[in-house]
């Protein structure tokens, strides 16, 4: 589908495989060590991808008790030095959110995916559905922030496979993958990048020598935190409570305020280098979609159906959720004469694109709330309505 | 090296109670770890949340304070990890048998080499005198307030169902024999389990008006035995000490290792 | 066997929280609490450097310094 420029095709490195397998493979290509999960539908062949894979590449795969042990279990290998991940899906990431919250405040490195289907509870577990944006954001409790991306194609999983990991690796944070039933079930063409075609974020280590005072948690001044793995001979504290720059627990508010201030600014503040998205016929489009994931493929369909007719559609595709991109969505909707976000959830990005623009009476939604995949003529539906046409 | 030398002195006091059973056994794990001669920086401690998982921040090991019930599943990921570390895992009652229970009985089934203290004080310390999962039927606590009609775990009964392959259980008062088998469990090359009743004079001794810290260790005196005492055949309420069980399994992280090696052989 | 000989208690006197533990279970009565409510050594004449206090103590208060036979401080 899109072609990203560090791939050449060769019959090597051509692939036809479904998502999740995708997903699998992008890990690899990251370097991740350490695999810990539990299965469940919609995401479970990533964990079958890692149990045969991870110990030929040298790295371990646990099947653990649930979800809960799996999360923990990968941000303690983390903490040994390794690049690691887990997936799951809807039941199984409510299950995470406790340890999710542990991983942000000790601001261990590590990968979770989330291949949605249908909820809320057991839901629909071999449908597709995209309602757990919000969760993603907001699962944990307790004021915080978060990086969330997503992928509609399988050259796209790969890529943002990888780059969850820089960016766990980059900000010292547990980095969420929501991909979704529909596109990790799917199988489709895929191409396999050449090792460093994408560049990888390789763990910061700290440059203190032994016997030195090491500050696990004193950001350097361009706010990132050298590390140094357990076993190493820097021994400090890791904490789920409010802690000082050793790790032990503080409860003076000077400390408390500046660590959540950290833990938000460390991710707000560098929305620019997190936030990923496709621009799709922008420049003169006087009608926008906004769309992600599986959603985004009907979305990117229709426009290219209606350009085809004279139709000035647009699509902005996010690939990051989280942060949200707020300014580069007030950017592309300040132009056109309306927009319409296309999800399949009752319009958890929807909220978020009318808290950003100026005139939120023009964003309207399309969804699909039924466990099917939102189609180019359920959007088309949609836009008819709004401009009068009806269906 | 020095018993102090083991832990970090800018902690202390420590926030225990007065006569908190936790301490003495954080007393003698320093003891086992300097007659065992093994250097800080190939420790690590994990623990979870309560009284007793405070343990963690007092010792210079690599520590990690983690979640109310699940340090043992982050000491797997640690250990699986870095298989040459040693890894002890400190947990209360309600921590390691509660909240917890579930993967307390999977680490021991898959035999992973770690040691698994249980800091029994039949109580929830921490929250202030619930009753626990270890809390004896008809024992007194803030959400028992007629009296606990819960059955007990048996730990020791639990860790050997499970699969444990080094269970035991002692006292605080019981000291020699307490970092003794903390050591033997540390060396031992499985998932090791030690139970140590323990002592929270402030909530399990005033609820249930057994007096403060020494009388509960007189009780502990009084009302235990080593394993195959014939006092226990008259007296059937008398908790035994001892080992129970030791024996060889293949080790989980060994088995993995192996498994990846399996693979490359085959792979050239 | 020669007997280890009681050279004197190391008590880190802020650590100590009055238990009472040391105090109890000495088999000398050796011990005791001051006015303060904290560990004293009433009967050091009498202390068989068995320890217990030292290896029960909750707090990490207490240090007996005997030396070993045949060594000259307890440290070989
Ligand atoms: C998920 C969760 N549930 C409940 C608590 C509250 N909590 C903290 S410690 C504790 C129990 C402590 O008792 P125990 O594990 O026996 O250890 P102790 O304090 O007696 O040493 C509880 C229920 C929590 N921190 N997290
Ligand atoms: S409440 Fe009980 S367990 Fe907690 S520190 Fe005090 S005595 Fe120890
Ligand atoms: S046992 Fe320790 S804390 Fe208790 S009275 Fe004796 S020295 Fe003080
Ligand atoms: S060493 Fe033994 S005899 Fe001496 S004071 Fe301590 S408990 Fe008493």
């Amino acid at each position: 589908m899109n072609k990203t420029p560090e791939t050449t095709e060769t019959s090597e490195n051509i692939k036809f495989m479904q998502g999740n397998d995708v997903c699998a493979q992008g890990a690899l290509y990251a370097g991740v060590e350490f695999f810990a999960g539990y299965p469940i539908t919609p995401s479970t062949e990533i964990a079958e991808q890692m149990a045969m894979q991870l110990p030929k590449h040298g790295g371990k795969f646990m099947q653990m008790e649930d979800e809960i042990s799996s999360l923990c279990a990968i941000i303690g290998a983390s903490l040994t030095g390794h690049k690691v991940m887990t997936a799951t899906s809807g039941p199984g990431f409510s299950l995470m959110q406790e340890a999710l919250g542990y991983a942000v405040m000790a601001e261990i490195p590590c990968v979770i995916v989330n291949v949605m289907r249908g909820g809320p509870s057991t839901g629909l577990p071999t449908h597709v559905g995209q309602g757990d944006v919000n969760q993603a954001r907001y699962g944990v409790h307790g004021d915080h922030a978060i990086i969330a991306l997503t992928a509609s194609n399988h050259q796209d999983i790969f890529r943002m496979t990888v780059e969850a990991f820089n960016f766990a690796e980059t900000y010292r944070t547990p980095v969420i993958l929501l991909l979704d039933e529909m596109t990790g079930h799917l199988r489709e063409k895929v191409v396999l990048p050449e090792p460093g075609a994408i560049p990888l974020v390789k763990r910061l280590r700290t440059a203190v020598s032994n016997g030195v005072d090491y500050h696990p948690y004193l950001p350097r001044e361009d706010g990132r935190l050298p590390m140094s793995d357990f076993g190493e001979h820097h021994r400090y504290n890791v904490t789920g409570l409010y802690h000082d720059m050793w790790g032990f627990p503080s409860e003076d508010p000077k400390i408390v305020y500046g660590l959540i201030r950290h833990l938000f600014d460390k991710i707000e503040n560098n929305i620019h280098q997190i936030a990923r998205f496709r621009k799709y016929y922008l420049k003169d489009a006087d009608i926008l979609l906004i769309s992600y994931g599986a959603a985004a493929r009907s979305a990117l369909h229709l426009v290219e159906n209606r350009r085809r007719r004279g139709e000035k559609l647009g699509l902005l595709e996010l690939q990051t959720l989280w942060p949200f991109p707020g300014e580069i969505i007030r950017e592309a909707c300040r132009n056109v004469k309306f927009t319409i976000v296309v999800e399949m959830n009752m319009g958890q990005v929807l909220e978020q694109v009318r808290l950003s623009v100026d005139t939120p009476e023009k964003i309207f939604l399309a969804n699909r709330i039924d466990g099917e995949l939102i189609t180019p003529t359920d959007i088309r539906n949609i836009k008819r309505v709004i401009q009068g046409k009806g269906i | 090296m020095a018993v102090k030398d083991y832990i970090r002195q800018r902690f202390f006091p420590h926030m225990w109670c007065p006569g908190c059973g936790h301490g003495t056994i954080l007393n003698a794990l320093l003891r086992a770890v300097e007659t065992l001669g093994l250097k800080k920086q190939d420790i690590v401690m994990v623990s979870g949340i309560g009284c007793s998982a405070r343990i963690s921040g007092y010792v210079d090991f690599h520590s990690m304070h983690t979640l109310h019930g699940r340090a043992l599943a982050f000491a797997t990921g640690v250990k699986m990890s870095k298989p040459e570390l040693n890894v002890i895992v400190p947990m209360g009652d309600g921590d390691a048998l509660a909240i917890g229970g579930n993967h307390f009985i999977h680490a021991a089934r898959r035999n992973i080499e770690m040691t698994a203290i249980v800091m029994n004080n039949r109580i929830y310390g921490m929250t202030g005198g619930q009753f626990s999962p270890l809390s004896a039927h008809g024992s007194m606590g803030t959400t028992a307030p007629y009296g606990n009609i819960d059955h007990d775990f048996d730990v020791v009964e639990l860790a050997t169902a499970a699969g444990a392959t080094f269970v035991a259980r002692t006292t605080t008062y019981h000291v020699h024999e307490l970092s003794d088998f903390i050591a033997q469990a540390i060396s031992h090359k499985g998932f090791s389990v030690l139970e140590v009743l323990s002592q929270c004079p402030t909530h399990y001794g005033r609820r249930n008006r057994v007096g403060g810290a020494v009388d509960i260790l007189k009780t502990y005196k009084n009302n235990t035995v080593r394993i195959g005492s014939d006092k226990k055949q008259e007296n059937p309420d008398l908790i035994e000490r001892g080992v129970f069980v030791k024996k060889e399994l293949s080790e989980y992280c060994r088995e993995y290792d192996r498994l990846i090696a399996r693979e490359h052989r085959e792979a050239e | 066997m020669k007997k280890k000989q009681y050279k004197g208690h190391k008590i880190e006197r802020s650590w100590c929280k009055g238990c009472g533990i040391c105090v109890e279970f000495c088999p000398k009565q050796v011990l005791e609490l001051d006015a303060e409510g904290k560990v004293s050594v009433a009967r050091p004449q009498d202390c068989i450097c068995c320890k217990l206090c030292e290896l029960r103590c909750p707090d990490l208060a207490i240090e007996v310094i005997c030396t070993e036979p045949g060594t000259e401080n307890g440290h070989e």
